[in-house]
């Protein structure tokens, strides 16, 4: 079954394309990576599959709903740690994930005892009392991540989740995704910078650059398109010189025309 | 339910945990009281208008609700910049109801902080007739801050930053309340100035509140319902309307 549908997606932002006529999709129960370069469109991408920004054309489905007509029923179906800071300096961290699952009606009980899991293993649970203003960036990172394993949603999408994180907390992270993929079916949706990340934990990988998805596949396929050893290199390939050379096809010329026209 | 009222808890924990909002809450309504109030006291008087203090007190007190209700809808361009506008917009939550219960936080506080400031009036020589009339204030001070909670969240809504709200402040919250009849009497006004006043939903709570507690309403507790109730209505459908429209 598929889980994520995207097709012909795009996103202007007056007239700067952020996302360029995308097309993907994302079967249940599977690990997807979307890898880019700063600016490439991933966090556009994620915004508008999950209900906070409307397209300008293209369709999309979260497990057959539409985010934009169907905001409601989507926002059952995920949950999302964003790649900015989203939690509340003001509040402490115990009071940050009650919030949390108050608003996605986790039960109380259970709401307890995953909260105290959690804050357990993002090592908080001594901090619990403690304003998030006085946290560290790791430490709201961590919170941030727990806040994200609170509820267990149909599909989990990943903005950079480990950004800024030492390695061993990493690692424990991505075992804890793998886990509750595993054990609940649970889809998920990420985008990192760390290559060895996404080799050893994602199913599926695609590559955008300037908001256009230039090849998916398992890592393997990527490494064999590209005829690399690993993925940091091929990436690199895809979305260093190669590409954008291939790419100043007339078709990219014409755009280019179309564009020093418009403004 | 849940929703509603996390939102609203989350509203009050974090207004009573900042000691300098407090502060600044309080400060500036009895600035006003105590300067305007002892200022133009003496001449208020001379003029046979009575006391001024007692003429004052109704308006200080819709002015507070008026700040700390636009103050609280506005919140949400921090929140927005802080990043947990986030959590809440994608939350399985229909917006209306994580309005609402921003909404009521924000009136919640400021109808707190107004109750506040009546009960230091009594320091300085006013009195509350009875618990009739108080009530009948409360009433008119529910309204004043659901109107202007709502035209925060309404204005917030489109602003994708900080940079207008200095504007907002100066252009928007001093003109509500100066032309409002908090500071003067209505009786007698110059013919512009009456027509703005007019114009001003403010003037409405400002006269229901007085008139409730001093028993002498200029516009007639009527007429002052009927506008609030309606302005009321309106700016809560447009606020909820533009709260769900947010893009991030
Ligand atoms: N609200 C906006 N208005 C105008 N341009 C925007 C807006 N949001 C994003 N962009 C632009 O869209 C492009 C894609 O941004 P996006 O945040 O999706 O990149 P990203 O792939 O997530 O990058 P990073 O790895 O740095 O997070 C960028 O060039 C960015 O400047
Ligand atoms: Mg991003």
């Amino acid at each position: 079954m598929i889980s994520i549908k995207v097709s012909k997606l795009t996103k202007r932002f007056k007239r700067f394309t952020a996302v360029n006529n995308i097309s993907f999709s994302v079967n249940e129960g599977e690990i997807f990576a979307f890898l880019g370069p700063n600016g490439a469109g991933k966090t556009t991408t994620i915004k508008m599959l999950t209900t906070l920004l409307d397209p300008s054309s293209g369709t999309l489905s979260l497990n057959g709903a539409d985010p934009v007509k169907e905001k409601n029923t989507v926002r059952k179906s995920f949950g999302i740690v964003f790649q900015d800071p989203s939690s509340d300096d003001e509040l402490t961290a115990y009071e940050n994930l009650e919030f949390h699952g108050i608003l996605y009606k986790v039960p109380k009980k259970l709401l307890k005892h995953r909260i105290e899991e959690l804050l357990k293993f993002v090592e908080l649970w001594d901090r619990r009392d403690s304003m998030v203003k006085t946290f560290s960036g790791g430490m709201k990172r961590r919170l941030e991540i727990a806040r994200g394993f609170l509820h267990h949603p149909k599909i989990l999408f990943l903005d950079e989740p480990t950004i800024g994180l030492d390695p061993q907390t990493r690692s424990h992270i991505w075992e804890y995704v793998k886990k509750l993929n595993k054990e609940e079916k649970i889809t998920v949706f990420f985008t990192t910078h760390y290559m060895e990340e996404a080799e050893r934990v994602a199913d599926k990988i695609a590559i955008i650059d300037h908001g256009k998805i230039i090849d998916i596949g398992t890592a393997k396929k990527l490494k064999k398109d590209t005829k690399t050893r690993n993925l940091e290199d091929a990436f690199i390939k895809l979305t260093g010189h190669a590409i954008r050379d291939e790419e100043s096809t007339p078709a990219e010329n014409m755009r280019m025309r179309i564009r020093a026209r418009n403004r | 339910m849940g929703a509603i009222y996390i939102m609203w808890l989350r509203q009050l924990k974090r207004y009573f945990r900042s000691k300098s909002r407090l502060i600044g809450a309080f400060g500036q309504p009895l600035l006003f009281l105590l300067a305007l109030g002892f200022g133009f006291g003496p001449v208020f008087k001379q003029a046979g208008q009575g006391d001024y203090i007692s003429f004052l007190v109704p308006g200080i007190v819709a002015m507070t609700v008026l700040f700390t209700s636009l103050s609280s809808g506005i919140e949400i361009i921090w929140d927005r910049q802080f990043g947990f506008l986030k959590e809440t917009l994608v939350a399985p939550v229909p917006r209306l109801k994580i309005m609402i219960g921003r909404t009521l936080g924000g009136a919640t506080l400021a109808i707190f902080q107004a109750i506040i400031v009546l009960l230091l009036s009594l320091f300085v020589g006013f009195k509350v007739p009875d618990v009739h009339s108080f009530l009948i204030a409360l009433m008119f001070m529910i309204f004043i801050a659901l109107i202007f909670t709502a035209l925060g969240t309404a204005i917030a809504s489109r602003m994708q930053d900080f940079h207008g709200f200095q504007l907002i402040m100066n252009f928007l919250v001093m003109p509500l309340f100066f032309l409002s009849g908090a500071i003067f009497p209505l009786q007698g006004l110059p013919k512009i100035l009456d027509i703005i006043v007019r114009l001003n939903p403010l003037s409405y709570g400002v006269d229901g509140v007085r008139g409730a507690l001093s028993g002498v309403f200029h516009y007639g507790l009527a007429l002052d319902l009927l506008v609030l109730a309606s302005v009321a209505a309106v700016l809560l459908a447009i606020g909820s309307y533009l709260f769900s429209k947010v893009q991030i």
